[in-house]
């Protein structure tokens, strides 16, 4: 059977007890507001998109569950460095590994450390929770100025 | 004598296990389960006497008006109404609050007026007030609360003026279990001269409720927190006051005589229920108010404390637990949040455990933001829960904390 520990991953438990990237960037020239009224998630995510379309720097702010804690986390260390075309590749490939049949094995060479929310599947309400920083930082992305929603 | 374990047996949905434990259902603030008795109800009035009601001559509708009014007859002794004619049915309580705030506030309340609400409201006792006092150009106030959640009442005092045309009030808090002080509330109001609405969703299954002796304007409850089905609650309305109400909405059943150039509405309660009603619903909540007179309330107020007060005692002991909600008066509902652990986070957790909580803002957001949490845990406790539940609940925390640690 499914376990909990599949879900709270050491992982997972690490990155919500010290998110990396938290807080605000000292230069940024795109932000997000994200919010999930269901649970009352709040996040607010920072990035430095620098000429050449790279992005330089990316943080984020709030609060929320451990899982969305952690999920903002580990992504603001897999989106540092890569270009926007590569956010938007990672974006569709982890919104479709925490929607995917529960057989399918995640793509850990495309998806890295991400992998490890691979186990939010087996719990339907708490998808919203890992996908809302990846809404949020594509609103900031796209200087959309409405507060992200995961519905 | 209370018999939990037949009060249990009555419940068949309690039998079942949730990832191979026992479940230990405790959101029954969120909806309470259903005997079988009810079930029966429901099941036997598609079975047998499914028709519309006040519309047919044959017998299969004869027998389900016959059904629809002796429940509407029980409903109104239940609450102590003056008479059926001021039980009304709705979808529930929100549909209640607002049919009043829509039929009754629409009618009375104008511009520089003040409805005067609470801050333990839940938000069906709010936005249909919002929604009225932006259209009418109305203030809305509200009475403040203290650190355990209970109201302030010399505020509520000092906020009661003659501007205020209504006092909307919960009877009992969803989200911190609070017990108000509504008796005395109604009275004052009504020596202000205002009226006042009493939203007893949570307070109804585990309160006697006369409406009468709380000289209410306005009760209203949803039967699927008091063991009935969902999609029906009711009103229990003045009748002076009902009397001089538009209509809430139009369409048959609440008319006595429609042409084009006028229509004359129906009696009351009828005029205020347009179209079929939820007929196997209002059966079911019928037979679900019977069976908590079978207990009758002296018995279930007494067990209910016995176990508020026994999850309570061990939530004061237990490690970087922090209560939300810790009124003298309260009944059946433990809120709070841990330390270390998000309330969603436990919510989950807990879950796999078999034990069914509620964790979130309970529709009550500016709770919440009183106690500057985003969220609470929320177990909430009826007359079928047993100390063995609660212990499984925290039980299921330490594990929480545990994988936190
Ligand atoms: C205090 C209170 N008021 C109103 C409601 C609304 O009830 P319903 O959703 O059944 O209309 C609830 C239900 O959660 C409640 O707890």
């Amino acid at each position: 059977m499914f376990d909990l520990r599949d879900l709270y991953l050491q992982v997972i438990v690490d990155h919500n007890k010290a998110p990396r990237n938290f807080g605000k960037l000292a230069r940024f020239n795109h932000e997000a507001d994200g919010y999930n009224p269901l649970c009352g998630d709040k996040l607010h995510v920072y990035l430095d998109i620098n000429d050449a379309g790279i992005i330089e720097d990316v943080s984020f702010e709030g609060e929320g569950c451990a899982i969305s804690v952690a999920s903002a986390s580990l992504m603001t260390e897999a989106v540092k460095g890569t270009p926007l075309s590569g956010f938007q590749k990672k974006f569709e490939t982890f919104q479709h590994m925490v929607t995917a049949d529960l057989e399918e094995t995640p793509d850990e060479e495309k998806l890295g450390k991400l992998a490890v929310l691979a186990g939010v599947r087996e719990f339907p309400s708490r998808i919203k929770c890992a996908v809302l920083c990846w809404h949020t930082l594509k609103s900031a992305v796209t200087d959309s100025h409405v507060v992200a929603k995961t519905e | 004598m209370f018999d939990i374990e037949k009060i249990r047996g009555d419940f068949p949905i309690l039998k079942q296990e949730i990832y191979g434990k026992p479940l230990a259902y405790l959101d029954n603030a969120a909806t309470t389960q259903k005997p079988q008795c009810v079930i029966d109800a429901v099941t036997c009035y598609y079975e047998h006497d499914n028709a519309n009601v006040h519309r047919g001559v044959h017998a299969l509708s004869e027998r389900a008006t016959a059904d629809y009014e002796a429940a509407r007859k029980k409903i109104a002794f239940f609450f102590n109404a003056r008479s059926e004619r001021e039980v009304i049915f709705t979808r529930g309580a929100t549909e209640a609050i607002n049919l009043i705030a829509s039929s009754w506030g629409g009618a009375h309340i104008k511009a520089g007026d003040e409805v005067l609400i609470t801050h333990m409201e839940h938000h069906s006792n709010i936005v249909p007030w919002q929604m009225l006092c932006e259209r009418v150009g109305a203030t809305l106030k509200v009475v403040p609360i203290n650190d355990r959640g209970e109201l302030i009442m010399d505020e509520f005092d000092a906020l009661l003026s003659e501007r205020t045309r209504l006092v909307g009030v919960v009877h009992m808090s969803n989200a911190l279990g609070t017990i108000n002080p509504v008796k005395s509330m109604i009275e004052k109001a009504h020596a202000a001269g205002a009226a006042v609405l009493v939203d007893g969703a949570q307070a109804a299954s585990h309160l006697l409720v006369d409406v009468q002796s709380l000289d209410a304007d306005f009760y209203v409850t949803s039967a699927h927190k008091m063991y009935g089905p969902t999609g029906v609650g009711v009103l229990i309305g003045r009748e002076q006051i009902l009397e001089t109400m538009p209509p809430y909405q139009g369409g048959c059943d609440m008319i006595s005589m429609v042409t084009f150039e006028k229509t004359e509405y129906n009696d009351l309660p009828y005029k205020f229920e347009a179209g079929t009603p939820h007929i196997a619903g209002v059966i079911g909540f019928g037979k679900a108010i019977e069976y908590i007179q079978g207990i009758g309330f002296d018995a279930i107020g007494q067990r209910e404390k016995e176990l508020l007060d026994y999850a309570t005692a061990k939530a004061e002991v237990f490690d970087g637990l922090r209560q939300i909600g810790t009124a003298k008066e309260k009944a059946c509902v433990l809120s709070f949040v841990l330390d270390s652990v998000h309330p969603h986070d436990l919510g989950t957790i807990v879950d796999r455990e078999g034990v069914a909580i509620r964790a979130g803002h309970h529709c009550a957001m500016p709770v919440m933001q009183f106690f500057k949490v985003p969220a609470t845990a929320r177990a909430s406790f009826s007359i079928y829960n047993t100390e063995a539940e609660v212990d499984m609940l925290f039980a299921a925390l330490k594990k929480a904390q545990a994988i936190f640690a």
